[in-house]
């Protein structure tokens, strides 16, 4: 069993005025070993913090959540993170990034140098390896930050929009590798995005969060992932599923972000 | 020689320059149509303008143009000062320079005086009636002894004839003094005359005396004539002089001037001993009034005309000498632009920028002599090298304590008077360095010791300053804890703790060292919690995730990530603390380059205060690209990341 288990999750947060956030009410899910979850809301609905609980940074107010039948309290290499702005170590080579969990483990430098040039290969930066990381692009930047998560062989890999500050032409490419690296690696994937057709294009399955308190609205099992390993995605979004789908998020969020405005009006 | 090359060369690169600018100007409209980018390279020529301009109003200002092209322009100057000098009391008697004649300014300035005291006697309420009219009455019978001065009918023969004589005395020296052959001087003279300039050297020459082996001061203006030319000046203030005393000596007191003004003080000498000790206001009154009267006894006053002929006598020297002077007014007037050369007493010097804006080659020719270790200042050269015994070093490292907590006693000597050695008595030799390794060549000297005071301060400040400050940045305990430590001294100007801290570790290094360390504490740690504070919380989190420990982050993460913000609290903190060492030099030392610009300031040695200032700006300079080199070497993701 190597399941990510979560299980009344409850998160309340002092705001330093003295209102009380409920940033998650009631989480319960199961992600099995190999799925690829994408999750999806507007702001404040409480993707982020879902994430950082299962990374380990915060604790819940309340509820469990376990991966491999062990409860989560703390970070650990076994749980890898991709952040939206590659959060990289300038002061180190794209290599150097990219063997930082192992060094850190103190491994065997020439069994690291091998792990390295082969995950350099894999996200498509072979010859890299001497750059400085500031001289790099930013979907370069991002496919060193998924390599220096992939090296350390996490079961799980949470991603918090990690394509989100790409442009059009990057971001499709770096869908097609992440799914790629899915299909080969066989990881379990979170991936949160604000982007509904990324949701949709990579999610396998797909919650819609809603805000106040932040909770699952609704749940989607999707072949659009699947496709997507063999197809060219940009057909994908052609296919007319696709785009009914998209259309009932979009009106779904579109009347969350409404309903958050008249609140606050 | 060097400095007329130079005044040429400047000066044509300088019109050279202007006209290759002006041909830029002229083919801009070209350049702007058709595209020339290389023919628009002209920064150079306006760097060469620049510079050369200042070096020529260096060279002016200073008078260094003067120099070179007229080196004895100054002597000769200072020998028209001496007759100026001379002149001068004889000119002030008259309308000359004056808006009026001495003794008009000195009636006028007594009568003055004579009514204040007047009003306020008759004000007074501590006078009766009777004592203020015996007052009142002395202040008329002392005015009316001005009119026995001023009347020509009263004039003395003899006074009369000794004026004339005067008169005639000052006309025949012009007369001679127009003559191309005064004054006679013999052969032998001639040669004594010309050895005593030899040994009195030229114009801003530099002393070292072999000795002591430090800088004197230059001799500002030589004094004796080297001319003949400056012979005439030279002989005719000495006659002037022996005219002026005459003239001074020279009293216009007649019979009834003298009878009145002796009556008048025995008068009053009589009444101020006939008052008792209550009225002593009235006494003072009456000791004042006899002052008056003994101001207008000295002072020169004579009837109007009666010095006519001398004026035109004065005049016509004056005339006669500023003609003679010829080409040096032209000097005077034209390379000595904002001052002169003035003697006063025993010595001439120069006044206005040639004081304190020293001439480049004097400076120039000083910082040489200044650099030779054998010379250096106050027995300390400027930055050399000496051989230091390894074990010296190694002394002053180890503790002396090491020896002593070792088990055993030291060696004490024997009834035959030998000391034997033993093992806790080796150890004692080792730690004070009382024996002979190889020696190494070691740095010393002025500039050496301001640095390395600058350099221990600041290693002192970033290891104890960089990790403190990074715990603070990363620990809210440790910032509540330390901060209020820190803001309670660090808003206090260094230089304010400077006299504490120097009285209390000591005008040597470890008070210069522990000042700049603190200087340099406060902002490394500053710097060090802004680096920590500012690190960025995914880059934490991704280490974090990655699997290392809470140290390897601060090692790895958060260290390198205050980086860029480290290397700029260095920089800042270089800069302060060669500001503030300077400044502690000042106030005490015996080394440094502060220390030399503080006793220069003392003997007024201007050439030293533009070397140190010199030497200091270079210093800072060198500090500055050494370090904004090293931080572009270790940092080059600093604004990229």
């Amino acid at each position: 069993m190597s399941d990510l288990i979560s299980q009344n999750l409850n998160m309340i947060f002092k705001t330093p005025k003295g209102e009380t956030v409920h940033a998650l009410k009631d989480l319960n899910f199961t992600l099995k070993k190999g799925e690829l979850l994408t999750v999806l809301g507007p702001s404040g609905c409480g993707k982020t913090t879902l994430l950082n609980i299962t990374a380990g940074f915060i604790r819940p107010t309340s509820g469990k959540i376990t991966l491999n039948n062990k409860e989560i309290d703390g970070p650990g290499v076994e749980r890898g993170m991709v952040f939206q702005q590659g959060a990289l170590f300038e002061w180190l080579t794209v290599a150097e990034n990219v063997n930082f969990g192992l060094r850190m483990k103190k491994e065997d430098p020439i069994e690291t140098q091998k792990k390295v040039d082969e995950w350099l290969e894999i996200v498509g930066l072979k010859g890299f390896g001497n750059t400085p990381t500031y001289q790099l692009s930013g979907g370069m930047q991002q496919r060193v930050a998924l390599a220096r998560c992939l090296i350390n062989n996490p079961d799980l890999i949470l991603m918090d929009e990690p394509l989100g500050a790409l442009d059009a032409l990057t971001r499709e490419k770096m869908q097609s590798l992440v799914l790629k690296i899915w299909k080969e690696t066989g990881k379990t994937i979170i991936l949160i995005t604000h982007s509904v057709e990324e949701a949709l294009l990579l999610g396998e399955r797909l919650y819609v969060m809603a805000p106040r308190p932040g909770r699952i609205h609704k749940e989607y099992n999707l072949p659009f992932a699947s496709m997507g390993l063999k197809e060219d995605l940009r057909e994908i979004k052609k296919n007319k599923e696709f785009s009914q789908k998209r259309e009932e998020i979009l009106e779904m969020i579109w009347n969350m972000e409404e309903e958050i405005m008249g609140k606050d009006n | 020689m060097l400095t007329q090359i130079i005044t040429f060369f400047i000066f044509f690169a300088v019109i050279g320059c202007i006209l290759y600018g002006r041909r830029l100007i002229r083919t801009e409209k070209v350049d702007a149509v058709f595209g020339n980018p290389e023919r628009a390279l002209g920064g150079t020529h306006w760097v060469i303008v620049g510079s050369s301009f200042l070096l020529l109003i260096w060279l002016y200002y200073s008078w260094d143009i003067a120099k070179g092209f007229y080196p004895k322009s100054a002597n000769e100057l200072c020998q028209v000062a001496k007759v100026n000098d001379s002149l001068l009391g004889l000119k002030y008697q008259f309308p000359i320079e004056e808006r009026e004649f001495k003794s008009t300014s000195q009636i006028k300035k007594e009568n003055k005086n004579l009514k204040l005291i007047q009003n306020e006697i008759q004000n007074s309420e501590e006078l009766n009636s009777q004592q203020k009219t015996l007052l009142i009455s002395y202040i008329s019978k002392t005015n009316q002894l001005i009119p026995l001065l001023t009347n020509e009918d009263l004039l003395e023969i003899g006074t009369q004839q000794k004026i004339d004589d005067i008169t005639g005395k000052i006309n025949l020296l012009t007369e001679n003094f127009q003559k191309s052959d005064y004054p006679f001087e013999t052969e032998q003279e001639l040669n004594e005359r010309l050895k005593a300039v030899d040994e009195e050297g030229g114009w801003g020459i530099t002393k070292v005396d072999a000795g002591s082996g430090s800088i004197e001061n230059t001799l500002e203006v030589p004094l004796v004539p080297a001319t003949y030319r400056g012979l005439k000046f030279h002989t005719a203030a000495q006659e002037l002089n022996l005219i002026s005393d005459e003239f001074f000596k020279l009293r216009n007191h007649n019979p009834q001037f003298k009878n009145k003004i002796k009556e008048l003080k025995e008068e009053i000498k009589s009444y101020r001993k006939s008052l008792s000790d209550s009225d002593e206001v009235a006494s003072t009154y009456a000791k004042n009034i006899v002052k008056i009267a003994r101001r207008i006894e000295f002072a020169s006053i004579y009837p109007p005309n009666a010095l006519d002929k001398m004026q035109a006598a004065i005049v016509k020297f004056d005339n006669a000498q500023k003609k003679e002077q010829g080409g040096l007014r032209l000097i005077d007037i034209f390379l000595f632009p904002a001052g002169t050369i003035v003697a006063s007493g025993p010595s001439c010097s120069e006044q206005g920028s040639g004081r304190w804006l020293p001439k480049p080659s004097d400076t120039f020719n000083k910082f040489i002599l200044m650099s030779k270790p054998s010379v250096g200042y106050k027995d300390i050269p400027l930055l050399w090298i000496q051989m230091v015994d390894v074990s010296k070093m190694i002394g002053f490292i180890l503790p002396d304590w090491i020896a002593d907590i070792l088990p055993g006693e030291y060696p004490v000597h024997t009834k035959d008077g030998i000391v034997k050695q033993n093992f806790k008595g080796g150890v004692l030799k080792i730690v004070t360095g009382d024996f002979n390794l190889f020696k190494v060549p070691v740095p010393y000297g002025h500039i050496w010791d301001s640095f390395l005071r600058v350099f221990l301060g600041l290693v002192f400040g970033i290891l104890i300053g960089v990790p403190l400050g990074l715990f603070m940045g990363l620990n809210r305990f440790a910032k509540g804890f330390f901060d209020p430590l820190i803001e309670l001294y660090r808003p206090v100007p260094p230089l304010a703790w400077a006299p504490l801290i120097i009285s209390v570790l000591g005008i040597d290094n470890t008070g210069k060292v522990f000042l700049l360390f603190m200087v340099s504490l406060s902002i490394m740690i500053i710097s060090a919690r802004a680096g920590a504070s500012g690190t960025q919380l995914s880059k934490i989190h991704a280490a974090h995730s990655l699997g290392a420990s809470k140290r390897q982050i601060l090692r790895h993460v958060i260290f390198p990530n205050s980086l860029p913000e480290i290397l700029t609290g260095i920089r800042v903190a270089v800069g302060m603390c060669w500001g503030t060492l300077v400044a502690a030099e000042f106030l005490a030392g015996t080394t440094g380059i502060g220390f030399v610009e503080n006793v220069a300031k003392k003997y007024f040695q201007y050439e030293v205060i533009w070397i140190t200032i010199f030497i200091m700006g270079m210093l800072g300079l060198l500090f500055d690209i050494t370090l904004r080199k090293i931080i572009d070497k270790t940092i080059p993701w600093r604004g990229k990341g």
